[in-house]
């Protein structure tokens, strides 16, 4: 899993069967100061968060596991969770919000 | 696997997934074998040692091995801190030994 911090969101009316109704969110993956590292991405939302939030995700095979749905989903990353505190270095980055 | 260091602590008290549920979170930094970050992306992973900040760790990232270990067939985790790392030898010589 990475950390990330969600940044938006997109929407998608006509999708592939299994994809109904899950959420699409930009995320941005962290690195351990918490500054943006990479490129940001489209993930799938396996629970209620909204921009701003810092939050774990996984990619590959498991992110497809890691939705409600139990049917193998064509998906290659799934926010898992939403992050409450996140020391790093000694630094909380869930307290120093978005930058 | 690779070897890192374990750099923080995630908190998600309301983990959704059950899998995840009352898990240890680390914050781990993937590290070449003689301690310097390889400056891959930080990673976080389950703890199954009682591992902490501060520790040179061994870490799998397969998701196979993770739900094995976890003995969870359906679990979508693939990163664990499985190991800690007492020292490090390469072409002979000792380049890691706390």
């Amino acid at each position: 899993m990475y950390l990330a911090r969600v940044t938006g969101r997109v929407v998608a009316t006509i999708r592939y069967r299994g994809l109904d109704g899950v959420k699409l969110q930009w995320i941005q993956p962290l690195d351990e100061r918490g500054a943006p590292d990479g490129a940001q991405l489209i993930a799938c939302a396996a629970l209620d968060v909204g921009p701003g939030d810092l939050v774990h995700y996984v990619d590959g095979r498991e992110a497809a596991l890691a939705l409600p749905d139990e049917h193998f989903v064509p998906v290659d990353a799934t926010i898992t969770g939403y992050v409450e505190q996140a020391d790093s270095l000694g630094r909380d980055l869930a307290l120093e919000g978005e930058r | 696997m690779f070897l890192a260091d374990v750099i923080g602590t995630v908190v998600s008290r309301t983990e959704q997934i059950g899998a995840l549920a009352g898990r240890t979170l680390l914050l781990v930094r993937p590290v070449r074998p003689d301690g310097s970050a390889t400056g891959a992306r930080p990673r976080i992973a389950v703890d199954r040692i009682g591992a902490g900040v501060g520790d040179r760790v061994l870490v799998i990232d397969e998701g196979n091995s993770g739900r094995q270990i976890l003995g969870l067939p359906n679990a979508p985790i693939k990163t664990l801190v499985v190991g800690f790392v007492d020292q490090v030898e390469v072409r002979g010589k000792v380049v890691y030994e706390p």
